[in-house]
This record gives structure tokens, C-alpha cells and sequence, in this order.
């Protein structure tokens, strides 16, 4: 974990040299705490306390990457626990379960289906990228038929080792997670991982466990952990969730240090009410959950619930500056312009879909802002709108009428509008984009 | 040495807010929600359902105008079936009172109001279009007509929040403080009310709840930081009970419309909708929200089913809730 500026000082020479272009080996420790500094600026410091100040600078949580291509994820590697605090950075995987007992074409259809499952969405593909394969005997079969039916990535689950290893073996190069590692099995379970070079799941009976096997397994030569604390209800599966991110972060304890892995699908075997179980892992800081199948009427909610809990806090997302057609328009339909705030592109792009007019829907770059913020940050000024949707947009090539309608927001530039668009009319539109359908219907454009 | 979990000292804890004649206790957490391990939780959150003053027509989501057959248009009958499904309570929103849509009077906000009392005992919110001035006539009428019977009124916002505040104070109701997804604005507005002279247990804050893929990240941090505001650092401007109004964010999205041999990788139209209104419900819920208001009942049941196991402990049994057909995908 972070060591203050006097901890790295204990472990720097100590000659103030000035080598490192600092004027003391304290002042120097200072940059280093506060990450204005690179150690390697020091050439005099011992090689053991490299090693101590790199262990101390890893992150509190390991990042791990399980799968390969399109659907790789990270697991762990976060630093906080409220996003508000930074962010969240790894989403929470999202996978189904497949059982090696399936016949192959049974395996293949499923698949096929899971990953038809992708939802285009501000500028993202939201999609489940997971695949649990468990069984025995024929988890190699069974996951090879889903790495040669589709791209998701896997997770194996045996607790037969042998099964394991010739699964591992048979998906070389897509970098599956294996498990689970138990109390029984896991320095085996190490030798097949380390063999095939992929990370390792585990499963503990409870919390006290999981810091036997963690501390195991990298005894055993393995680093790339993902954790199931056992837990089977939905208080207890919550409330381990939250004590691992707790005790790696606050209790700055290694031994926790790892993201997650969590079984909605043998919590219940009802899958809408796997949907809530799901829903508090993926707000409280899961790296992985399994459902027992994946559909868009259950995926498609924790897609986003996932894409709001892990958005960057800090940065507005946008939607891409250009023309919207919506409900099939042509030369004679109205002509709607807005800001580019995703926020502001889903909701009147949804209320102008709903009202069944068809239309343009014009996007213009305010910087992520809303029509309210934008307008008074002078990111949506009459000038520039005018400019955009006579220009930049190239909306009058798809047109033939002179008309444009403002949001009601921005209603005070419609003046500035007119003069850059001679012999327009610019209407002014609703304030909400709820009242946009009746709006619409009654519109005529000029 | 065994696993101990790193706690957190909480200094301050939620108001206590009994609503209605019969006194439901909203609030109250002295920890983080569910985390029942480092402070008292002593009310679950409460889940209510929403119903109009008219007939939705066809702006109604399909699930729902299934789900409330044969009820539509008589806000009396509607409460009932309301709390046939388990609500526990009522919340009336004054739809035909839009100056948008039919601009219905105070006089008929009244009647729609009485006719919930009527029929039901459960407590009841009486929910206002978001304009400042029509919310004013109506809240207000309605403020004075049922004196004592400790409605929930709101919104309440910046604009308006004299004249109704003013109303609600008179006759004892307890206010809905809305502001727009803002800790600093949350507690402006609850001072505004205080110094109007409203106890701090009459307040309840509503963050102005976005829709699950529609902006739901802003009010779930909001109301993380406002929990950490109230219990950390105890401050007692900003110590109400939030209250979601999501029901109705979840089901005029344009994906809780659209059918199934539209889109099929959406999956069937009522599960969707229903579990994307649980999932928003659960994200709140671990967000700190103490009153609900849903549409579905069956999303009701859900998360009434889920916030028990998940706050009292215990293994899901789960017969009888939603079976969730999966969609062929050609
Ligand atoms: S180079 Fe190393 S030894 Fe020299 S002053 Fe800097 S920190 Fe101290």
C-alpha cells in the first residue's frame, strides 16, 4: 500500500547526494510519495529496497485479465469504494452458465444465442462477455465448443483437476479463468495454471479461508487470483463483497487484495430473481457474476446498470456531432437540434421515436454539456447552432424546407439563429423532451 | 486470527419520519444501507406503487396498463388494487393536471385525492407535474382540504417551496424536497424549509431520480454522498430519508416499449421492464434510498422479496415470482 514520504525515506541511502535532482534524499522521498517522482532517479538505492517500495506501490487490488479478444475482461485493480471518490474502472463481467452435460449442438445454439446479445450505446457495445462452463469428464469439449461457436471468453469450473487441465490445454491462447482452487486441490490446481499460464478462481469456505488459499496459491507461484468467498445468500454474498473491498482497501490486507467472482445462479434457481442478487454485486464491487442463462430481458437491465455504475464521474459522455435520422424521414420532416449530452441525445431521441414523426434529430458538439449548461456556458450560442446546421451538419442537402426547431431551453438564441440562417423559421420547442410528441404532431415545418 | 471486517464510526443517523394517520416509519439507518454489521438499520426501505388521476391512455407502458386492467381512470379502485398487491403505500401523481396535457383544476386534484382516501388506509403521496405554479394550486387545495391526515406532498423545489411548504406546514403534512441532483442544493432547499419552519421530520429529499441507462449514475452518487454527509459527518440539514420516484422513469423509456418481435435480443416486454425497474430499485437501495415509488407489481414483489432476504439473512426460495421465457434469437 502507498508508504508516506518518512517511510521511503528509511529506505533511501540517505547521502543526499542530489543525484536524483532533488536537494535531500527527504525531499526526494516526498516526491516519490506523492508521485511526482520516479524511483529510478535514485541510483544508489539497494536493491532491497526496490523490491519493498515496488511491492508497496502495486496496486491494492491485483488487476486481473481473464479471456482473450473482443470479451476480455479485468477483474480487480480498483482503488476506491464509492465512485464518486474517482471511479470505477474494471465492469463487472457478466457470463451464463453452461453445463459440459449439453450436447455439443446444444452448446453451439446457446452461445450463438448469448452473443447475439449486444446493445449499441453512447459510442459502447454493451454486451455479456462471459462463459462458465462446468462439469467434468467433458469440460473440454463442452468449452471448446463455445470458444469455436462464439467469441465469449471462459471460466472453467471442475473440481477435477485432470478436467481442468486438458480444458486449459484445449482453449491454449484464450486465456480462461479455472477453478475453482479449494483447501483440497489448489496447489494442483497452481501446477495446471502455471503450466498453461492462466489466472486462477477460488473457492473458500468464508472469509477466514480466503486469505489461507490466497497466501497458498502465490506460495504456489500464482499472482493472477480471482476470489469466491463461498457465500450462497443474498445478505452474505453482499456483505463479503463489501468486507473484501473494505479489508484490501482501509485494512490494506494482501491477502484480500483480488477481485471477485459470485454465483447469482446457486443463489437461486429462479433467473429474474438472479436479477437482483446480481444488481447488489455489480453495485457493490463484484468482478464477476454468473447467471444460470443469459436473455435479453435480464442482461440487457444489468448492461445498464453496469454501464451507469462504471462511467467515469468526472467525464460527461457524449454522443458523436452529426445528423440522427429517427422513424424513417425525409425531405419534408421536421428538423430538431440539440447538444451532444448523452443524457440529452437518449431521452429526446427516445420521446421523438415514441411520438412515431419522422425526423432529423441534429447533434451539435456543446462539449457534453445539457441544453440548460450549455447555453448558459455559451456552448450552444445562436452564431454557432446557426452555423452548424447550415454548414457543418449538412442537414440542407436532405431537405427542402427552411425550418428548425430549438430546444425550449435555449429558447433566447432563436434571434441570433435567425440571422444566421436568412429566410428560416427557428420554433422553439418544449422544455421537456416529455412534451415532445405532442409537440411534434402538431408541428408543419415552412 | 479470524477475519474481521474494517467498520466504519458513523457520528450522525437518518431522521425518523412516520408518515400518514397510520404512522409508517420511513428512515432511521445509523449505517450504510444493508450494512447492518457496524450500525442500526431499523427500517427497511419502503416500497410504494404509483398510480394516476386519470386514465393513462396510450402512453401507458403495455405491461402496465396489463398489470392494472380494469382500474385505470378511477383513482379509488386503482389505490385498492394498489395495495391488493402489497404496497406499502399509495402514490397519486395529478397527471391530468399538465398544463401540457388537460390543465385540470385544483377542485378535481381534490376529488382524485379524496377518492384514494377513501379507499384505501395505507399512507398516501400526492405527487404534483413538476410546475412550479399548477403544482402551487393544486398542493395547496389539497394541503388544506385533508388537514392532519399527514399526507406526503410534493415536489416541493426552490420555486414553490414557500407557498406549499407554507400549506403543508399549516396542516401538518410531510414535504417532498425535490433538487436537481445536487448534494449542496439538497440541503439548501432542506434549510429553505426549515427556516420556513418545518421540522426536520417532515422532510423527505427526492434526488430527482434518472432512469436506469438515463442518467440513474447521478442520483446514485448524490445519494452516496449524501449518506456519507448525514452519517459521517452528521450533518443535520441533510438527515431526511430519500424518496426514488422510479417506476415511472423505468417505463416511458423507449426499451420498456418496445416488443419483443421488434427487437428479440431485448427479450419479452414484461420481464424487462419489471427487472429493469428491480435492478434500478436495488441500485438504490444500496445507494441509501428509503421509499420507493414503483409501477410494476410485480417488480414491487421482487424487490419487497429481495430487500427482506437480503437485510434479515436467509436463502432464496423464490416459487411463484416472475418465470422469465427466453428468447429465441433468430
Ligand atoms: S540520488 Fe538517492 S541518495 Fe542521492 S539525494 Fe537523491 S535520493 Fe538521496
Amino acid at each position: 500500500m502507498a508508504l508516506t514520504g518518512i517511510q521511503i525515506f528509511k529506505l533511501l541511502p540517505g547521502t543526499n547526494c542530489k543525484k536524483c535532482g532533488s536537494p535531500t534524499c527527504l525531499a526526494f522521498a516526498m516526491n516519490l510519495a506523492s508521485g511526482k517522482a520516479e524511483l529510478d532517479a535514485c541510483p544508489d538505492v539497494s536493491e532491497a529496497s526496490r523490491e519493498k517500495l515496488s511491492a508497496a506501490s502495486a496496486p491494492p487490488i491485483r488487476p486481473v485479465t481473464i479471456g482473450s479478444g473482443a470479451t476480455a475482461i479485468k477483474v480487480g485493480g480498483e482503488t476506491v469504494q464509492y465512485r464518486h471518490e474517482k471511479t470505477f474502472f474494471n465492469p463487472t463481467g457478466i457470463g451464463g452458465l453452461i453445463e459440459d452435460s449439453k450436447s455439443a449442438a446444444d452448446i453451439a445454439a446457446t452461445v450463438k444465442r448469448w452473443q447475439a446479445l449486444q446493445y449499441l450505446r453512447v459510442g459502447l457495445n454493451l454486451r455479456p462477455e462471459l462463459a462458465i462452463v462446468k462439469g467434468g469428464p467433458n469440460l473440454a469439449a463442452a468449452a471448446k465448443a463455445v470458444v469455436d461457436n462464439s467469441d465469449l471468453s471462459v471460466v472453467l469450473y471442475s473440481e477435477d483437476v485432470a478436467a481442468l487441465k486438458s480444458a486449459a490445454e484445449a482453449l491454449a491462447g484464450k486465456n480462461p479463468l479455472i477453478g475453482p482452487a479449494t483447501a483440497a486441490n489448489y496447489k494442483e490446481v497452481a501446477e495446471v495454471a502455471k503450466a498453461a499460464k492462466v489466472p486462477v478462481w477460488l473457492k473458500a469456505k468464508d472469509l477466514d479461508e480466503v486469505a489461507v488459499l490466497t497466501k497458498g496459491l502465490k506460495e504456489a507461484g500464482i499472482n493472477d487470483i480471482v476470489v469466491d468467498t463461498g457465500a450462497r445468500t443474498p445478505k452474505k454474498v453482499f456483505q463479503d463483497s463489501v468486507a473484501m473491498r473494505r479489508a484490501a482497501l482501509v485494512g490494506q490486507n494482501r491477502d484480500y487484495g483480488y477481485g471477485t467472482i459470485t454465483f447469482p445462479n446457486e443463489i437461486t434457481d429462479n433467473l429474474a430473481l438472479q436479477v437482483p442478487v446480481a444488481a447488489s454485486l455489480i453495485a457493490k464491487y463484484a468482478g464477476i457474476v454468473v447467471l444460470s442463462d443469459l436473455d435479453g430481458a435480464v442482461v440487457f437491465p444489468l448492461l445498464l446498470q453496469r454501464l451507469n455504475i462504471f462511467t467515469d464521474p468526472q467525464r460527461p459522455m457524449t454522443q458523436t456531432e452529426g445528423i440522427y435520422p429517427i422513424n424513417d424521414p425525409d425531405e419534408n420532416s421536421p428538423v430538431l437540434v440539440t447538444t451532444n449530452f448523452s443524457l440529452t441525445y437518449f431521452i429526446v431521441s427516445g420521446e421523438v421515436e415514441a411520438s412515431r414523426v419522422p425526423s432529423w434529430l441534429l447533434i451539435k458538439d456543446s462539449e457534453g454539456l445539457s441544453v440548460l449548461t450549455a447555453w448558459a456556458a455559451g456552448k450552444f450560442s445562436g452564431d454557432d447552432v446557426g452555423q452548424f446546421v447550415l454548414k457543418r451538419s449538412g442537414i440542407v442537402d436532405k431537405i427542402k424546407h427552411k425550418s428548425v426547431i430549438i430546444p425550449g431551453y435555449a429558447a433566447a438564441i432563436s434571434g441570433d439563429m435567425e440571422e444566421e440562417l436568412p429566410g428560416w423559421k427557428v420554433a422553439i420547442g418544449p422544455r421537456e423532451a416529455a412534451h415532445l410528441t405532442k409537440f411534434l404532431k402538431e408541428f408543419s415545418v415552412a | 486470527m479470524a477475519f474481521q471486517v474494517n467498520t466504519v464510526k458513523y457520528s450522525g443517523k437518518i431522521n425518523v419520519i412516520p408518515v400518514g394517520a397510520q404512522k409508517i416509519n420511513l428512515g432511521g439507518q445509523a449505517a450504510f444501507p444493508f450494512y447492518d454489521f457496524e450500525g442500526a438499520l431499523p427500517n427497511k426501505p419502503k416500497l410504494a406503487l404509483q398510480i394516476w388521476d386519470m386514465d393513462p391512455g396510450e402512453s401507458y407502458a403495455a405491461p402496465l396498463a396489463a398489470a392494472y386492467e380494469g382500474v385505470l381512470g378511477d383513482p379509488g379502485t386503482w389505490a385498492k388494487k394498489a395495495v391488493e398487491y402489497g404496497a406499502d403505500m399509495v402514490c397519486l401523481t395529478l397527471k391530468s393536471t399538465d398544463p401540457n396535457d388537460k390543465n385540470a383544476g385544483a377542485a378535481e386534484a381534490v376529488a382524485a385525492t379524496q377518492k384514494v382516501l377513501d379507499a384505501v388506509d395505507v399512507p398516501v403521496i400526492v405527487f404534483g407535474v413538476d410546475n412550479k405554479d399548477k403544482d402551487v394550486e393544486t398542493l395547496s387545495a389539497i394541503c388544506e382540504k385533508f388537514a392532519g391526515k399527514n399526507l406526503v406532498i410534493g415536489p416541493i423545489t426552490d420555486k414553490n417551496y414557500k407557498q406549499i411548504g407554507a400549506q403543508a406546514l399549516a396542516y401538518g403534512h410531510t414535504v417532498i424536497a425535490r433538487s436537481p441532483i445536487d448534494v449542496n442544493l439538497a440541503k439548501q432547499l432542506n434549510i429553505l424549509l426549515m427556516d420556513l419552519g418545518i421540522k426536520p421530520d417532515k422532510i423527505l429529499i427526492d434526488p430527482n431520480t434518472g432512469g436506469l441507462g438515463y442518467g440513474m449514475e447521478y442520483c446514485y452518487s448524490v445519494m452516496e454522498r449524501l449518506q456519507a454527509a448525514a452519517l459521517l459527518q452528521a450533518d443535520d440539514k441533510l438527515q431526511q430519508p430519500i424518496i426514488n420516484m422510479l417506476g415511472e422513469e423505468i417505463w416511458k423509456t423507449k426499451e420498456a416499449n418496445q416488443k419483443v418481435e421488434d427487437v428479440p435480443t431485448l427479450g419479452d416486454q414484461n420481464s424487462r421492464g419489471v427487472l429493469m425497474e428491480v435492478t434500478e430499485a436495488v441500485s438504490l437501495c444500496a445507494a441509501g434510498t428509503s421509499l420507493l415509488v414503483l409501477s410494476h407489481p410485480e417488480s414491487l414483489k421482487i424487490v419487497r422479496y429481495y430487500i427482506d432476504l437480503w437485510a434479515d439473512g436467509g436463502e432464496i426460495k423464490g416459487d411463484g415470482y416472475l418465470n422469465v421465457p427466453i428468447t429465441p434469437i433468430a
